[in-house]
């Protein structure tokens, strides 16, 4: 399907105005077909991290909006993303998630590809004329670019490079990575689940940190004090949220938390000694500091239009599935050749907070898909992002500022939205 | 086959009406109940990867020893979470249950689960391969371990509010 036109019907700027988005953003099946095609079929999408593709052969499932890639590693290392789909009969070449290979192979006809997409071997080749040429079925590729471990691939071959895209939001990436606390970042495994809601709700979440008291108070009550006094970010006046342009922004909850390099003097967490006493047997003073430091993750949420968050401490990743059907996946992250007392704990605040049944995302699985029951009530009625409009200062980068629960980052995402879907 | 009433004193009657004990209470929602068939030092475990057993060196769905049962039990009970308050209504059959071994104080058992919930009014259901290990006391059996496979465990689930 192409779509030269944006759908009949409302316009990009009709549905998207500086206060407020209008409810068809999220229950327009033509509006979400745009968004595939305009959207995820045109921008930078957030595809996978490289520790999970560590090595030659390597290869892992995907996603780029409704269509399903792989990533793989080739034998010089190159990192590869096509699209799931045999160039003969369409048939899927793999159903395996993650693994190692030395090609990829259709099951129905036996067509075989190499780990950069290319058609090496079809059976029985006397039955194609000889101006056939294996040159053209390759499997379909992407354009792919990584930074700091994160790979991002496009349909868009001219597209911009990916370092201008990111633009302001690299250097919160480069802070967010110090978790690893000097070792490389690696993925732990991750929690999947689906919620009948549109993406957008999603994409809004990550920056709102309105939210937090109110759908997460039973999180909170099962914190020790400390914890409890470090998530009460709404109470304290030194949070913000900004617009990094190109519908990125970034949520400061407890800036204390933003450079984990800064200070390492400062006093290890009740929560956190009896693991700072188990590490001091292998490391010195130093480096247990910065580890423990790691393991409690950064203090922000970056969020990376369309379909990425660096969230405090691990990756926040959606994908459309339908215009009233959205997958996540949060991501936990940890230490390479890191201790493994740190990782086990990494791993044991993820599923205190994340996943089907963490102490927080069932929360906000339920008021997402409560606002998408919502918008079935009257859709004159407009959904409101204007908190903290007029209250914002202007960033260091020239652009819109507010405070930690100011609906900042969602005006920034809804700006992009609708420079995309206009081009 | 092993003869369980032979090799031990404890029979698959008696586990089988224990572990359907558990389903009914977790049905109803008695948490402060279950919580009290619990015996100490083990884990409530529902894994993501479908092989393994390293828990605490694998990411999971849950992985809660004493502390973390309570406090999943508190959320519950207090009221606060959104999802929660109302949980989805359930109703779980247990069966094909198995034992695997009977050594000392300790029944190792294992039953297939089906769960249906109904929220919002649409249902959802979840199949898993339940393990449990049991401790024969004086009180009668009590938890010790209990590892719920979810039969999706490595897909894409939905939020859930109660246990399994």
């Amino acid at each position: 399907m192409s779509l030269d036109q944006f759908p009949a019907g409302p316009q990009p700027s009709d549905l998207v105005k500086d206060d407020r988005v209008k409810t068809p953003m999220y229950e327009d099946p033509a509006l979400f077909d745009a968004e595939m095609e305009k959207i995820f079929g045109k921008c930078w999408v957030w595809v996978g991290h490289e520790s999970e593709v560590p090595g030659k052969g390597n290869f892992k499932l995907s996603w780029v909006g409704t269509q399903p890639v792989i990533i793989s590693r080739d034998r010089k290392n190159d990192l590869h993303v096509f699209v799931n789909r045999c160039r003969h009969r369409s048939a899927t070449v793999c159903e395996v998630k993650k693994g190692k290979t030395s090609s990829f192979q259709c099951p129905y006809h036996g067509w075989g590809y190499g780990l950069d997409g290319s058609l090496r071997a079809i059976p029985y080749t006397e039955g194609y004329s000889t101006d056939f040429d294996k040159g053209n079925y390759g499997l379909k590729k992407l354009k792919v670019e990584t930074f700091e471990g994160m790979i991002f691939a496009s349909f868009n071959m001219d597209v911009e490079p990916l370092e201008d895209f990111l633009g302001n939001a690299k250097p919160w990436i480069k802070l967010f990575m110090k978790q690893g606390g000097g070792f490389p970042i690696k993925t732990l495994g991750e929690h999947q689940f689906k919620v009948p809601m549109n993406w957008k709700i999603q994409l809004e979440n990550t920056t709102d940190a309105y939210h937090f008291p109110i759908v997460h108070k039973s999180f909170m009550q099962s914190l020790d004090g400390e914890a409890t006094e470090q998530f009460s970010f709404l109470d304290d006046n030194d949070g913000w949220v900004e617009d990094l342009g190109n519908g990125h922004s970034v949520m400061v909850m407890m800036p204390e938390l933003n450079d984990l390099d800064d200070e390492p003097d400062r006093p290890i967490p009740a929560r956190f000694e009896e693991l700072a006493e188990t590490l001091r047997k292998d490391y010195d003073e130093d480096q247990v500091r910065r580890i423990v430091r790691a393991v409690g993750g950064c203090g922000f949420n970056l969020n990376l239009f369309p379909n990425a968050a660096c969230s405090l401490s691990f990756f926040r990743i959606l994908r459309p599935v339908s215009v009233e059907e959205t997958e996540i996946r949060h991501i936990a992250l940890g230490m390479e050749g890191g201790p493994e007392a740190a990782n086990q704990m990494r791993m044991r605040l993820h599923e205190h907070f994340q996943g089907p049944m963490g102490f927080g995302s069932p929360d906000d699985a339920e008021v997402w898909e409560r606002v998408q029951r919502g918008t079935k009530g009257d859709e004159t009625i407009d959904i409101m992002v204007n908190r903290g409009l007029g209250l914002e200062e202007t960033s260091e980068n020239g652009l819109p500022k507010g405070d930690v629960s100011a609906e900042t980052g969602m005006r920034a995402a809804y700006k992009m939205w609708k420079k995309v879907m206009e081009q | 086959m092993k003869d369980i009433a032979v090799s031990s004193d404890v029979t698959l009657q008696q586990v089988t009406e224990f572990l359907w004990k558990e389903a009914d209470l977790l049905d109803a929602r008695d948490y402060d109940a279950w919580l009290a068939l619990w015996a100490e030092g083990g884990h409530y475990v529902i894994p993501i990867e479908k092989d393994g057993d390293d828990f605490a060196n694998m990411l999971n769905i849950a992985y809660d020893d004493g502390t973390m049962r309570e406090m999943r039990v508190r959320r519950f009970q207090q009221g606060f979470s959104i999802s929660s308050a109302p949980p989805a209504d359930s109703v779980r059959t247990l069966s094909r249950f198995v034992i695997d071994a009977v050594e000392g104080d300790t029944v190792t058992v294992r039953a297939a689960q089906h769960v249906i919930e109904d929220k919002f009014g649409r249902q959802r259901m979840f199949a898993a391969n339940v393990s449990w290990v049991l401790k024969i006391t004086d009180e009668g059996l009590m938890i010790r371990d209990k590892v719920v496979r979810l039969l999706n465990s490595d897909g894409m689930l939905t939020s859930i509010s109660y246990l399994f």
